[in-house]
């Protein structure tokens, strides 16, 4: 295990030097050229495709969502939506607010049903299995499907490391080495240099961003296949924003991550895919799904251009 | 260079030297008024005191800083004339229960009950023990009842949201405003009357606990509800079941209001005397076993001591009233200090 940790620690650097550097970089020439449409977003996220070369076999398969509706009571929030979130990949999810991108994020592990009135359609397929088939265990699911909130929302009553090692006690997990644990989830999260020696300070005593990688960290001991974060950065600085999506690319050499944000440099920076949705006053709709590069330099659709430009939304 | 930190927000050295002027001003003035008027006594005294000192600060501080600084000195002035109307009751009481209720205190208070001596024999006799053991028994045996009973209703109607949340919750209400006397008829006529069973202090602390549950019940329904909703969505969303989320993340979160909750309630119970008439009937003697016959409470040994007449009688009833106050006093400062000890570490 240590020899793995001093590796990820390798690539954790490098890629937090690149990450730094590339959005100060000025791309080639004759690449503009060929992209009239594109903004400074298709270089940054040319530049991060070019940067994001997978060097360990991801674990989990992917993540199908097929024909997926979602209602709140008598309202249509999202209407037939399929996307497929291959194994291992990283796919922002845009569009302007209210046009359902949180409602379908939370469909995806069945969170949905805890809004009072919500009904849904479709399917939402885990290693081929529909997670919403009678008889699945919504624990479960959620195990292998974490999630991050917009907020960060540590256990307030629980310690740093109490926080970390929450879900194992909240889903009665065994494990041999607690320790060993806590420190790997933390280190992965990016918040193990800052808190290792004050973890049995109260979670709620870090800043917002330390406190949202906590909750990265919260949820990645559990060992999650897919990971949900829904804005995880929007109540965040730029330092914090930019260690959680150094963060983001180290946890996609592993897992499926799936990201909403209303951040689009973020997206181009983090994500291998890009969905587009909007509402045109009805349910929100998948307008565009391709690699992220495609979205922000050759969009197909005239709406995503003016969205991905800046000309609405 | 050094920089010494100020506080310029502060009121200054003078402000304060003339706000204390004013005010000793003021008490001269209305002791030389009621001094050479028809008015007499404290009262007068005070309330000049009060109108002197509010229309002089309200025209020095009108005079240095304009028309909103006087209205500010009033309104102050008036924050503190209801602060003192507020304390005065309370320091009252206290001062009166304190100094009369000392008198009948002695070594053996604690330590022998009434069995063998009448409420007015003098006051070297006789003691508080057999009501002290009741009352004690009767509060943990409502607590036993009342705290999971109220703590789940609580529950069901914030987290569970089940059917019937609606009602339960009106009946809760409705229950909160049940006479006491009506919850020791209805133990009196319900488990007591006509069964064969005769008073104990376990049917007293069913009564009790009628009174107890819905004060714990709505108390503890408003903490829960205090709890972000994020905290619950986080537990579910790693995997847990309902009840871990609950018992794991929603109820240490709201511990210390719990705990208010809980202490709300057995204020509720712990100087009730109706109720307990019919149900634990009242005795002078110690008993322990609060499953079979009468035991004595300290409600009851006041309003016993205070028929009764004569004068060692009532100040045995002053000392009943400090004993339940110290009692009380004792369990809130517990259950703060425990409540407190794991969230601060």
């Amino acid at each position: 295990m240590s020899d793995d940790k001093l590796e990820n620690n390798k690539n954790n650097e490098e890629n937090a030097m690149n990450a730094t550097t590339s959005t100060n970089t000025a791309q080639p020439p004759q690449e503009a050229a060929d992209q009239p449409k594109s903004s400074g977003l298709g270089d940054v996220a040319t530049a991060s495709a070019e940067r994001r070369v997978r060097t360990e076999q991801p674990i989990g398969s992917g993540l199908e969502a097929r024909n997926v509706h979602a209602w709140f009571g008598k309202y249509h929030a999202i209407s037939d939506i399929s996307l497929d979130f291959p194994t291992g990949t990283v796919t922002a999810l845009i569009g302007p607010s209210g046009c359902g991108k949180s409602t379908f994020l939370r469909t995806l592990n069945r969170m949905h049903e805890f809004i009072p009135g919500a009904a849904m359609a479709g399917e939402v397929l885990l290693h081929g299995k529909d997670i919403y088939a009678p008889g699945t265990d919504v624990t479960k699911i959620r195990l292998k499907i974490g999630m991050v909130f917009q907020k960060p929302n540590p256990f307030p009553s629980m310690t740093i490391g109490e926080n970390v090692l929450a879900g194992i006690k909240l889903a009665q997990l065994k494990i041999s080495d607690k320790k060993e644990l806590m420190e790997e989830c933390l280190e992965r999260a990016g918040l193990w240099n800052e808190v290792k020696d004050r973890l049995d300070q109260p979670g709620g005593s870090l800043s917002g961003g330390q406190q949202q990688r906590l909750c990265i960290a919260r949820s990645l001991a559990v060992r999650p296949e897919v990971l949900l974060m829904d804005e995880p950065c929007s109540a965040l600085d730029p330092g914090s924003t930019l260690k959680i999506e150094e963060t983001i690319g180290e946890l996609s050499k592993t897992m499926t991550v799936i990201i909403v944000t209303h951040n689009m440099q973020q997206a181009a920076r983090v994500s291998d895919y890009t969905a587009f949705l909007l509402s045109d006053g009805g349910p929100g709709q998948l307008i565009e799904f391709a690699p992220t590069r495609e979205i922000f330099t050759r969009p197909k659709d005239k709406r995503t251009e003016n969205y991905v430009t800046g000309r609405f939304g | 260079m050094t920089v010494t930190p100020i506080k310029p927000w502060r009121a200054t050295k003078r402000d304060i030297a003339t706000q204390i002027a004013v005010l000793l001003a003021s008490v001269v003035a209305a002791y030389f008024l009621i001094a050479n008027t028809g008015f007499e006594g404290r009262l007068p005294l005070v309330i000049f005191f009060g109108i002197f000192s509010i229309t002089a600060l309200a025209i020095i501080s009108g005079l240095r800083r304009g028309k909103e600084a006087a209205k500010d000195a009033v309104l102050a002035g008036a924050a503190y004339v209801g602060l003192f109307a507020l304390l005065l009751p309370v320091v009252s009481i206290l001062w009166t229960v304190i100094s009369r209720g000392t008198a009948a205190i002695y070594g053996g208070f604690f330590t022998t009950d009434m069995s063998q001596d009448p409420f007015s024999s003098p006051l070297d006799a006789g003691g508080i023990k057999h009501a002290l053991i009741g009352t004690l028994w009767l509060i943990v045996i409502a607590l036993i009842i009342s705290v999971p009973l109220g703590i789940l209703t609580a529950l069901y109607l914030t987290e569970t949201k089940g059917p019937g949340s609606g009602l339960i919750r009106f009946l809760v209400q409705a229950m909160s405003g049940i006479p006491s006397i009506v919850a020791g008829l209805f133990i009196y006529s319900a488990l007591i009357s006509g069964t064969g069973r005769g008073f104990s202090g376990f049917m007293g602390a069913l009564a009790l606990s009628i009174l107890m549950i819905p004060t714990v019940a709505r108390t503890a329904e408003e903490v829960l509800k205090l709890v972000p909703p994020d905290l619950r969505e986080a537990g579910l969303a790693l995997g847990a079941t309902q009840w871990k989320t609950v018992a794991l993340v929603v109820l240490p979160a709201a511990k210390s209001g719990l705990v208010t909750a809980v202490i709300l309630g057995v204020a509720r119970i712990a100087g009730e005397t109706a109720p307990l008439l019919f149900t634990t009937g009242g005795a002078d003697a110690t008993n322990l076993n609060p499953m079979d016959d009468n035991m004595g409470t300290i409600p009851f040994y006041i309003w016993k001591a205070l028929i009764d007449g004569s004068p060692e009688a009532a100040s045995r009833a002053w000392a009943g009233i400090f004993i339940l106050m110290l009692a009380v006093l004792a369990l809130f400062g517990t259950a703060r200090y425990l409540s407190r000890a794991r969230t601060v570490r």
